[in-house]
């Protein structure tokens, strides 16, 4: 990893912009500012275009020998399939309202991440290509011509946009970067010009299910694995169901909550409250993955992974389908699922075993999220709490973009945490809900050699936790995203130090009493209850 | 540079029929332009939003801006987060009569100690560019009176309104104040803030300056050589008519300069961003309901040979590996 300099260093941001043309700023890649490639073999094996070994600070990028033309190509192809994307390329007014909603320019002062002018790097050369009164006035008129430098400048920036979709909601039209960005990424993918970070989860995924590459009997390992932590902590043992057929529910969430502190704590809350409430439910290793990398690819990739969690519904026989605590894979469920690989008509839409409410608001996709369920239990009181366990923690909680901006659900997981835990404080008014700020990580950009763009992106929401840290005494920063549970440490490490991260379903499962549990001293982590610090020897 | 390219052509286009109508060219400035104009706009206009119109809208996308509609006790945001037509109606008509989204806008500070980031309310962008929109729409209106006869009820209500203040004589049209006040905000935003200046481009000069032309030419007719307006309602009605001719009276030029940018912005419309005013109503992330969880949506060019890495492929790579640690498999070893 590259080494990033101190926050002091980091936040003298230059916001003035230059005095030269950005069409005449030649694109700079340095280390912290950029990904790696996608590795030859991960291409070959997902089938895409060029695969090869190069990098971004090469000269020569060995695009394919014709690659005007197919760049040319593809653009018009999207124009003629996406309405977004030719409205977006057709009516911006660059009124700048969405310049200084992203939070890369926030943390970076770069204009070229300024959502419109991440647009004009596309619309410039739609411009030249594709307008004959800009050809002629050119530069004036905000129309280049496609060289290669046009590409690099692509390649970075558009692998500096997290999707996060802020920017969309203060333009006046909507016009959605994200959506650009989308189609930006797919014209690179043409040529061969992606990341590893992004074409690896998802070439794993395809084929063992989950972004990491987990295998079956190891996914089955760690599950067991974790419920020997979880009985240390109740003195309860819970056999999770994996693979099996003819429950009603199956439950999907992404593997980070399976492999990766601290998503594993979440994973144990999910369980816990499975176990507590006798659900007739499995998991499943070929569709272990909630996590959808496609999202961040294209969309036959996204659909091509996406497709497993109905073909696995339906060899299951469930009924409907429980989704766990992740950001994007929502986004896909909300937006996508249903369209690319409905209808799903062989389930039933979902209704709460416990309670008896019907989850209308899934009736399509059959696929219902966790804090939907959880706030519908507690609202219902079928949940026994004991929110002081979770005392130990004074909680914000961070919306995640694509739950916040792709779905709208806010106050579920909001109702949930304040139910089991006594002290709750919300962020500044400006940084949070439908205005939510990234992590920095999104759209698949949570890799290592890119943590100074990240920490940069990142200061915003540092710095709102920040606040509440001083002001509230907050050590624990709550969210429902597994990418937010493994980019938020460490920005919070380094905006906002004494802050961890948790998920929602962690809190519900220190606060759920089980029956016939032990004495809990422990929360999930295994660290020590308020005032059970001297039960541990 | 873009800034004065723009000036010079809306400088050239008030000069051109200004000698012009002097040389005895009034017909083309006056009948030939506007009939080119008029239609222009309303072909190209039209062809455009039909082209936009036909390409699918593929994903229901909308950027959710509030709580949407699940449990019945969560209180439910229908107009940020619209679930059905009648919502999404809301959420358009907030956007398109109030400028709702640009309503939101903060700007952020950035304070080194500490190091603390800010964000506060920004409604001077919002509240300028309502103005020039509104005052665009009444003068429009008042204009009627010129292609119109008998004048209707409407236009003399908005007159009537527009005058109330009863300053000066002729009596001023608060709106043509108020939109030159609005024009010159917008352009000074573009040259003065460093961030607009960066992203501008000659067309956002352009149509701005175009306009002020239009208030302006209009401004000095009315107030400076009061022109006889008895002259341009019939050359205005002989337009509309389709019975053209020039009136007998001689028209002050500034008329035909005025007429001529007013040609000008038709022409240039639908070839330009100006477009906004169509495409609003067609912006994915705006006018399609949050309900494509509850419904299906259909994508047209959805490609049904694309398919998941089947299970039994999946299986046939572990299925050892997942009897040994006793997960169900389909077939045995
Ligand atoms: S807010 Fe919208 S219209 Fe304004 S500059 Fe940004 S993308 Fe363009
Ligand atoms: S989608 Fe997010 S990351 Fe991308 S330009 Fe907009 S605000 Fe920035």
């Amino acid at each position: 990893m590259a080494k990033y300099p101190p926050p002091e260093e980091l936040i003298k941001i230059n916001y003035t912009t230059p005095v030269k043309s950005w069409m005449d700023t030649k694109t700079a890649f340095r280390p912290g500012n950029f990904s790696y490639p996608a590795k030859p073999d991960i291409l070959k094996y997902l089938g895409m275009p060029n695969p090869r070994v190069w990098s971004p600070m090469d000269e020569d990028w060995k695009l394919p020998p014709d690659w005007k033309r197919i760049v040319m190509e593809k653009f018009r192809e999207k124009l003629k399939k996406y309405r977004s994307f030719k409205i977006f390329m057709d009516v911006c007014v660059r009124c700048g309202a969405c310049a200084d909603k992203c939070h890369f320019f926030i943390g970076g002062g770069d204009p070229k991440n300024m959502p419109v002018l991440r647009a004009e790097l596309l619309r410039s050369i739609y411009r030249g290509e594709f307008s004959a009164a800009a050809k002629v006035l050119g530069k004036l008129a905000g129309a280049r011509k496609l060289e290669e430098d046009v590409i690099k400048e692509w390649f970075l920036y558009f692998y500096q946009c997290t999707e996060c979709r802020r920017c969309s909601l203060f333009c006046p039209y909507g016009i959605d970067t994200a959506e650009i960005t989308m189609m930006a990424r797919e014209l690179l993918h043409e040529l061969g010009c992606n990341i590893n970070w992004i074409l690896e989860p998802a070439a794993n995924c395809n084929r063992t299910g989950n972004h990491l590459g987990i295998q079956p009997h190891a996914y089955k390992d760690m599950m067991d694995f974790l419920c020997d932590d979880i009985e240390e902590v109740t003195g309860k043992r819970i056999r999770p169901n994996v693979n099996k057929k003819g429950c009603e529910i199956l439950f999907i969430t992404p593997s980070g909550d399976i492999f990766a502190d601290p998503g594993i704590y979440t994973f144990m809350g999910y369980i816990i409250l499975f176990d507590y409430l006798g659900l007739d439910y499995t998991w499943s290793t070929y569709a272990s993955e909630g996590g959808n990398f496609g999202l961040f690819t294209s969309d036959k990739m996204m659909k091509k992974l996406n497709a497993k969690m109905y073909a696995e519904a339906k060899r299951l026989g469930v009924k409907w389908i429980l989704g766990g605590e992740c950001g994007h894979m929502w986004r896909v469920i909300n937006q996508y699922m249903l369209t690319m690989n409905g209808p799903a008509d062989f389930m039933e839409t979902p209704v709460s075993p416990i309670t008896g409410t019907k989850f209308d608001a899934a009736a399509g996709t059959k696929m219902l999220h966790i804090c939907e369920f959880t706030a519908d239990l507690i609202k219902n009181g079928k949940l026994k709490l004991d929110p002081s366990r979770n005392d130990n923690f004074v909680t914000t909680f961070h919306d995640s973009c694509n739950t916040a901006r792709g779905m709208g659900l806010l106050e579920e997981p909001r109702y949930i945490l304040k139910n089991v835990c006594r002290q709750f404080y919300e962020m500044p008014e400006n940084t949070t809900r439908e205005q939510t700020f990234c992590c920095g990580g999104g759209a698949g950009l949570n890799n290592e050699e890119f943590t100074e763009t990240r920490l940069r992106g990142g200061l915003p929401r540092g710095n709102a936790v920040k606040y509440v840290r001083d002001r509230h005494g907050v050590n624990n920063l709550a969210c429902i995203c597994a990418i937010d549970r493994a980019t938020l440490p460490p920005l919070c490490d380094y905006w906002a130090p004494g802050v961890g991260v948790s998920g929602v379903h962690e809190l519900v499962g220190n606060a759920l009493v089980l029956d016939g549990e032990k004495k809990r001293t422990t929360d999930l982590r295994q660290n020590p209850l308020p005032g059970m610090e001297d039960e541990e020897e | 540079m873009a800034a004065f390219y723009s000036l010079l052509a809306v400088l050239a286009l008030i000069v051109i029929p200004w000698l012009g109508a002097g040389m005895g060219m009034g017909a083309l400035f006056g009948i030939v332009l506007p009939y080119i104009a008029i239609i222009v706009f309303m072909v190209g206009f039209t062809l455009r939003i039909v082209n936009w119109a036909k390409i699918p809208v593929p994903f229901c996308i909308p950027t959710t801006g509030g709580q949407q509609k699940s449990l019945p006790w969560i209180k439910n945001n229908p107009w940020d987060n619209p679930y059905d037509k009648r919502g999404v109606v809301m959420r358009m008509l907030f956007e398109v009569l109030t400028f709702r989204s640009l309503f939101r806008n903060t700007s952020v500070k950035l304070q080194q100690d500490g190091p603390k980031v800010a964000y506060s309310s920004e409604k001077w962008l919002w509240g300028f560019a309502l103005i020039f929109h509104y005052c665009f729409l009444v003068i429009l209106i008042r204009h009627l009176r010129f292609f119109m006869a008998p004048v209707p009820w409407a236009v003399h209500v908005t007159e009537f309104f527009d005058t109330i203040m009863q300053i000066g004589l002729p009596i001023l049209y608060q709106t043509d104040a108020l939109i030159v006040i609005g024009l010159l905000f917008l352009l000074a935003r573009r040259v003065f803030d460093g961030k607009v200046r960066y992203i501008s481009l000659m067309q956002d000069y352009f149509p701005l300056l175009l306009i002020l032309g239009i208030a302006l030419t209009g401004i000095w007719m009315r107030y400076a050589v009061k022109v006889d307006v008895i002259a341009v309602k019939e050359l205005a009605m002989g337009l509309v008519t389709l019975h053209p001719h020039l009136p007998k009276e001689q028209l002050d030029p500034s008329v035909y300069a005025h007429l001529t940018l007013v040609c000008a912005l038709f022409i240039y419309f639908p070839f330009s961003k100006l477009m906004h005013m169509g495409g609003v109503f067609l912006s994915p992330t705006r006018v399609v309901p949050n309900m494509s969880r509850r419904a299906m949506w259909v994508n047209p060019w959805n490609d049904p040979s694309v398919k998941p890495h089947s299970y039994e492929a999946y299986e046939n790579d572990f299925r050892e590996k997942m009897i040994e640690a006793g997960l169900p498999v389909e077939k045995q070893a």
